[in-house]
């Protein structure tokens, strides 16, 4: 079939972001750090994306330049089709490590965004803020400070902030990492839940396989530094899924391995 | 209350100790003065105003010469925490003078503002400012670049960055300098007044001072008690309350 024909016919959603020809290296002490290679990568509006690699490959550095936080070397990213300059509140970061100000409490924390948003009373603020807290289930320790949460508590506070401000894009780094297994999958559902009602694209890293089947429509995975995009796997299965369900098993099985073979230095593949 | 019980009775048992010391002339009264002479002086002195007036010109001088080091220092410190020039050049001369006890002004200060309250002010300045410039300096470059990513991304800049993160997240670091920076002003003028006698006001210093010029040790050590009980009383007042706020939000100092 004529290529044009098949592309008017897939009636495909707008692409959110694009990622062109990305790359990155860090000039350190110890001299020049790949971290990116001509990464390019494609997220349709609405689609949950997951970023999976071994340690250091460089998927943390290429969601801050998604994010704005950092400049690509090379290659640009676009975000509903206008380059990226800068951070902005339609890309909203949910950080690898704790960022939650500690001189606010929780409540103050998730109205740290929504203050900067013009043309909302204070009433309205307060308002969405309640709205976000209730969603991730924090609603009874709006006034907690931020050391007395759980670390489970902590990520839903960041969630509630990262989503305050309504942001059509989630960049998630590796959020429930450092969190116990029960707690986890309980966030699953939560994630899903949220991801599905408020429509968000979401690109989410993480080291863990099954919890990138389990949420992502597809699952992008890197090789070791340089980072470049080594395979990409389609998650067709029904939603909401459990992390524990046979087909999750199935596909995350099927990617560990590839993920075993990236693993291996470049030129014995 | 059990601890607050505890506290009474210490301070009430070491004065028996200390009167009884000086009853028994096992302290000789020439050298220390009984704690019933002391509360004497102190009571005549605050009856006929002199200590109530001395206070209230001290105070004044302190607190003046400290709110001039909180609104000099604490921008400075912002500054010389941004700027490298700043850093290498106004952070090295605050990290000098901070070393220089500051009466060591005194001659100075005299010679520059003559006996006026200028000189006495000056010298405060010179004991305060330069701790609460290196503390905020110190916490501005403490905060975690993690806070401003984070912060530049719901869409601060500038101005905002500073106020509403940078300063609340140095104010561990700010807090105690502040308090590093009152003590530091309380030991300036103490001997700035026994050092320089200023026509304008007599202050507890210069009580002290005469005190010793008449021998008059209950004077000496009414002062000296009055003294401790302000820097107590600022202390739990103003430092306590902030850092016990600062230790509840930020989780610290469980002990
Ligand atoms: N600011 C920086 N300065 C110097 N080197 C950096 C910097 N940030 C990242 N790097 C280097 O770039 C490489 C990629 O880092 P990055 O944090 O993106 O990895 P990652 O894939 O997120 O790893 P992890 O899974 O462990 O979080 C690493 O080798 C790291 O040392
Ligand atoms: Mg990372």
């Amino acid at each position: 079939m004529n290529p044009l024909l098949t592309d008017e016919l897939r009636n495909e959603p707008p692409e959110k972001l694009a990622v062109h020809h990305v790359s990155k290296t860090f000039h350190t002490a110890h001299g020049p750090v790949a971290a990116l290679d001509n990464v390019s990568l494609h997220v349709r509006e609405g689609e949950f994306v997951c970023l999976v690699g071994p340690s250091g490959c460089g998927k943390t550095t290429l969601l801050n330049i998604v994010a704005g936080l950092e400049r690509p070397d090379r290659g640009e990213v676009l975000a509903d089709g206008k380059p990226v300059r800068g951070p902005g509140r339609d890309r909203m970061v949910m950080f690898q490590e704790p960022a939650l100000f500690p001189w606010l409490d929780v409540l103050g924390n998730v109205l740290f965004g929504l203050k900067l948003k013009p043309k909302l009373t204070s009433a309205q603020r307060r308002e969405v803020a309640l709205f976000y807290l209730q969603l991730v289930g924090l609603e009874k320790f709006i006034h907690a400070n931020i050391h007395e949460l759980s670390g489970g508590m902590k990520q839903r506070t960041a969630l509630a902030r990262a989503l305050a401000p309504n942001p059509r894009v989630l960049l998630m780094d590796e959020p429930f990492a450092s969190l116990d297994a029960m707690t986890r999958e309980q966030l699953y559902g939560d994630l899903q839940r949220i991801w599905s009602e408020r429509k968000k694209t979401i690109v989410f890293v993480t080291h863990n396989v099954r919890e990138a089947v389990c949420l992502g429509d597809r699952v992008i995975l890197f090789s070791p530094r340089p980072g470049r995009i080594r395979e990409e796997f389609a998650i067709p299965l029904p939603r909401p899924r459990d992390i524990n369900s046979v087909d999750v098993a199935q596909y995350a099985t099927e990617i560990t391995q590839a993920l075993k073979r990236a693993n291996l230095p470049e030129h014995t593949s | 209350m059990k601890r607050w019980l505890v506290a009474v009775s210490f301070f009430v048992v070491a004065t028996a100790l200390w009167e009884w010391l000086v009853r028994r002339g096992i302290w000789s009264p020439v050298l220390v003065p009984s704690p019933l002479d002391v509360g004497r002086y102190l009571i005549t002195a605050a009856e006929d105003g002199t200590l109530l007036q001395a206070t209230m010109v001290t105070l004044r001088r302190l607190v003046v010469g400290y709110v001039v080091s909180l609104v000099v220092g604490l921008p400075l410190g912002l500054v010389t925490a941004r700027f490298a020039v700043c850093q290498d050049t106004l952070g090295l001369v605050a990290l000098g003078l901070q070393t220089l006890p500051s009466v060591c002004w005194a001659p100075l200060a005299l010679l520059w503002f003559g006996q006026t309250e200028g000189s006495m002010l000056f010298i405060v300045i010179m004991g305060s400012l330069w701790s609460v410039l290196l503390a905020t300096t110190a916490g501005v470059q403490s905060v975690p670049p993690i806070y401003l990513r984070a912060a530049r991304t719901m869409g601060s800049r500038g101005v905002h960055t500073w106020l509403k993160v940078i300063l609340p997240a140095s104010l561990p670091f700010v807090v105690s300098g502040m308090k590093q920076g009152w003590a530091f002003a309380w030991r300036s003028l103490m001997a700035a007044e026994i050092y320089v006698t200023i026509l304008t006001g007599f202050g507890l210093g210069h009580l002290l001072h005469y005190g010793r010029e008449l021998h008059a040790m209950d004077a000496v050590l009414g002062i000296m008690l009055v003294i401790i009980a302000i820097g107590l009383l600022a202390d739990k007042l103003l430092f306590a309350r902030a850092e016990r706020w600062l230790h509840h939000r930020w989780g610290t100092g469980a002990l």
